[in-house]
């Protein structure tokens, strides 16, 4: 079978090396800048003497937060993060001041010249500490370290408990991990002479990006223009994170009237920028004898670290998905996200579901078994169907429910009944542990109640019939434009080779939110199709004006009449616009369906539609070493409509990848605050060796909530590989293994065994 | 004291012999196709081809590339602009996402198919090893791999036989 053809806009220019990324750029009399980091977790800061600095080859400047102009704190929730700090140190990955010199070499070889003065006060490490009343404030303004709290409360955990024949209780700690994208964070910024000052940058949060400027500079939103070029991976990561660097070069640039670049290492990257939150999870689950759940309690504590960044939104999705893709009538959850003087915790693909998943599908597993029943049928007795209630109160009947088809195919795939009897569960004397595994998962689409959800779509068809199309949806490196493209050129019934996707601007097009939830495909394919809907009207009219008739319709890249008759094709139709005055030229807007939440029950329509999915994997283990080897990993989601399906194999297979990572071996542990990995050499990513063959299986419901029929699949396919994982290690060791990363506690376990 | 870059030989001035070739590269050469992801020779985005070996230019100074045939990612595409089979297995079989790893992983490709022209996929994961991506799972690159290998060998057959 010949296989499609994969499609990206961009392809040729990064497979020939010309595509440009933030730090090919130069411009002339360009400067470079290089921060300052913080010595210490918790400090006042007394003074910052950059005499000797100043002195040194090449150094113009050396700026602190008494040379912003404008604030000198924000952020997207809490306006707590200082660009620069001021007078308190509150993580080792503050910046206190940047050194900019004529070459890059020139300013770090300044660093050591900077003589920061400091009185170190106590620090806070440990969530559970920092919440005790009387542990000294990060943010007295704040009032607590408590930075924000959720809960669910559904039926009654007391009733629940009285009806049950069994209630386990189980604990979990996930790990912190970095995002680990290969380009470092980097921004060049200048002020033009119009004077706007314009951005180009790594970053995935162009509208967010263009607030920390604005705000940094004190300038109106107008007056910075964000330009997008190719990044280099993201994943959630290069959004406030990378926004701050933006604004620090703009700084610069601002001051000092010429362009300034400011790129940074991986160890100023590792050491600054935000991670997964590490979560503890306390489970207490009530259950009948007939498999049914009856109560879930639980508390969830995040570190959050040092700022808020998206804390409040990160533990809100896990506070919405806390009992996983199962219906539980009595439902007590906690969920709090805390200060403390780590580096700070924000939005990393998955956001605030691998936490959950890892815990509740290893949670379902020990269930099942205690009660006798098989883990597949405990699945299909607790999990969501069509017309279910969801904890919240969200009835699904908006969609196809198609979790139970997800696990069905990935389980016939894999022929996992017939592999569980190899399953070794750590028999003795044997030279090699086989076990198979796998996990499921419902996930809120987009942004939820969490945000505002609405973008917009810009089609310019130009008088050749060659379109311009530009949506508020940002190229993270997923091939969000090419499935733009795709589904305007499905929408008017032209070849994908008329269009071309707009360079990108903050000034082109409203702030359409940021490419995060993976709500790319579904809110921007959406504007495209609302706008496609108009720019046909505007095309109809078009060619009834010329030709004096009315009621047309554009059907398939033509025009036809009443009786349904051609009476243009699509170039004659553009012609005709124009001929007539009449721009064949829309916006469109897609309005996420109405979402709601109360903060004090826990209750609502959290999310306007959900996507389903299972994935499997088989693995075997050294008895000896621990060594784990991935055989075989299987994936099924149901993301609505596969628009580019090479790129959609691709979202699986990294996303797969990633939660392999997660599972196995990703791990940011902190000495004092600081991040001990500083590069790829102690900060285990997985390699081309560590994989197995994947295969990737697509459902296709289409949604009738997305215009484009497509939903999203970023972040479902990176959710559920760690608890797969985890539950075919149980069945390869016989242990159950509750805290991330699992490789090392499997290694100890072998270990130990071998006494 | 020349470098021979893509084809074309630059002499280099003494004074440049210390600096890392990744940053000649891209600062004096402005040959920006060679990215720089950990500047410690561990995550392959610097990988060029040295006399056909795949290297990390951030590990090598300019003084260890003197008399040698450098080959960038920008010395794989053809003069008049068409891509060279790896580069057409990578766009057709979706290997590229966010790109940064994507020159090294061609050029990884080319140093392993030069030496073997018929590798197994287990040698294709041996082969870019080195080059990490943290997008694509590496899976499309095995088979971006694979079919230009087998693109490869049939050019290499018509060849044989004109």
């Amino acid at each position: 079978m010949e296989k499609i053809k994969a499609f990206r806009n961009d392809a040729y220019a990064k497979v020939t090396g010309i595509a440009k990324y933030t730090d090919d750029y130069a411009m002339p009399q360009m400067l470079h800048a290089v921060p300052v980091h913080a010595p210490v977790a918790s400090a006042n800061l007394i003074a910052i003497d950059a005499s000797k600095a100043l002195q040194q080859p090449g150094v113009i400047a050396v700026f602190s937060a008494k040379d912003i102009p404008g604030n000198v704190k924000f952020g997207q929730i809490i306006k707590d993060y200082p660009t620069l700090v001021l007078d308190r140190i509150k993580s080792t990955g503050d910046v206190l001041a940047l050194i900019v010199a004529e070459n890059r070499e020139q300013a770090i070889a300044a660093l050591p010249f900077v003589h920061i003065e400091i009185e170190e006060l106590p620090a806070v490490f440990d969530p559970e500490i920092a919440m005790l009343p009387e542990t000294p404030l990060l943010h007295p303004e704040h009032g607590s370290n408590v930075c924000n709290y959720h809960c669910v409360r559904t039926g009654d955990v007391e009733t629940g408990e009285k009806e049950s024949d069994l209630v386990i209780e189980q604990n979990f700690q996930t790990s912190r991990v970095e995002h680990a994208y290969l380009e470092p964070e980097s921004a060049l910024c200048h002020l033009r002479p119009d004077g706007v000052m314009e951005v180009l940058g790594s970053m995935q949060h162009p509208f967010s990006t263009r607030r920390f400027v604005s705000s940094t500079l004190g300038l109106q939103l107008n007056d910075v223009e964000v330009k997008t070029v190719p990044m280099g991976g993201g994943f959630g990561g290069k959004d406030d994170t990378a926004a701050l660097v933006c604004a620090r070069a703009a700084l610069c640039a601002y001051l000092l009237k010429k362009p300034v670049k400011l790129t940074y290492t991986r160890e100023w990257s590792m050491r600054e920028s935000y991670k997964r939150h590490p979560y503890t999870i306390q489970y207490r689950m009530g259950l009948k004898n007939s498999g049914k759940i009856q109560f879930v309690k639980v508390r969830m504590v995040a570190d959050g670290g040092a700022y808020c960044s998206v804390t409040p939104w990160v533990t809100w999705r896990s506070t919405v998905q806390c009992c996983g893709c199962y219906e539980v009538p009595n439902v007590h959850c906690d969920v709090y996200g805390v200060y403390t003087n780590n580096v700070f915790s924000g939005a990393f693909r998955g956001f605030g579901s691998p936490q959950v998943n890892f815990s509740i599908e290893q949670l379902v597993e020990i269930a099942a078994a205690k009660l006798g029943i098989t883990e597949s049928e405990f699945r299909r007795i607790n999990m969501v169907h069509q017309d279910s209630v969801t904890i919240t109160g969200q009835k699904l009947n908006t969609h196809t429910v198609s979790l139970k088809q997800a696990m069905d195919t990935v389980l016939k795939k894999a022929d996992y009944e017939a592999k569980l009897p190899n399953c070794s569960f750590g028999k003795p004397d044997s030279d090699e542990w086989y076990g198979i595994g796998y996990a499921i998962s419902y996930r809120g689409m987009s942004l939820g109640a969490e945000g505002t959800d609405f973008n917009s779509a810009i089609i310019n068809i130009q008088p050749d019939g060659s379109v311009l199309l530009e949506t508020g949806i940002h190229e993270n490196g997923q091939g969000s434009e090419s499935a733009m493209i795709l589904i305007l050129a499905e929408s008017l019934g032209i070849p994908k080779e008329l269009i071309r996707y707009r360079f990108p601007s903050t000034s082109n097009i409203p702030d359409g939110g940021t490419t995060v939830a993976s709500r790319g495909t579904i809110l921007g394919g959406g504007a495209t199709v609302k706008a496609a809907e108009i720019v046909k009207e505007r095309i109809c009219e078009g060619v009834e004006a010329s030709l004096g008739i009315k009621n047309c319709q554009y059907i398939d890249g033509k025009v036809i009449d009443v009786v349904g008759h051609e009476v243009a094709d699509y170039f004659t139709a553009i012609k005709l616009c124009y001929a007539n005055q009449i721009y064949p030229y829309a916006f469109g807007v897609f309005q996420a369906p109405r979402v709601s939440w109360d903060e004090h029950t826990g209750h609502g329509n959290a999310y306007f539609t959900w996507v389903y999915g299972c994935q499997a994997v088989e693995l075997k283990v050294n008895p000896k070493s621990g060594q784990i080897t991935l055989l075989n990993m299987i994936a099924a989601h149901d993301m609505g409509k596969a628009v580019n399906p090479a790129m959609l194999a691709g979202q699986y297979y990294g996303g797969m990848t990633m939660g392999a990572g997660y599972g196995l071996y990703e791990d940011m542990p902190l000495e004092s605050g600081t991040p001990k990995p500083t590069n790829y050499h102690n900060y285990r990513v997985l390699r081309s060796t560590d994989m197995p063959e994947m295969t990737a299986i697509f459902i296709e419901n289409s949604d009738p909530n997305s215009p484009s029929g497509a939903k999203g699949i970023g972040e479902p396919t990176l959710e559920l590989m760690a608890p797969a994982i985890a539950n075919a290690l149980y069945r390869a060791t016989g242990k159950r293994f509750t805290s991330l990363p699992l490789a090392p506690n499997v290694q100890d376990f072998a270990k130990g065994q071998q006494k | 004291m020349s470098i021979n870059v893509n084809g074309k030989a630059y002499e280099v001035p003494s004074a440049l012999m210390d600096k890392s070739l990744a940053l000649w590269l891209r600062e004096d050469l402005l040959l920006t196709g060679t990215k720089i992801g950990c500047d410690i020779g561990v995550c392959g985005s610097c990988t060029v081809l040295v006399d056909n070996k795949a290297l990390r230019s951030c590990k090598l100074k300019v003084k260890d590339a003197i008399g040698k045939n450098i080959i960038t990612i920008e010395g794989m595409t053809q003069a008049d602009g068409s891509l060279h089979p790896i580069q057409q297995a990578f766009v057709d079989c979706g290997a590229i996402q966010c790109g940064f790893c994507t020159p090294g992983m061609v050029l990884s490709t080319y140093a392993l198919l030069l030496e073997k022209p018929n590798p197994t996929r287990a040698e294709a994961r041996q082969a870019i090893k080195g080059n990490l991506c943290r997008c694509t799972g590496y899976q499309q690159i095995i088979d971006a791999i694979m079919s230009a290998a087998e693109t490869m060998r049939l050019s290499e057959k018509t060849i044989n036989k004109e």
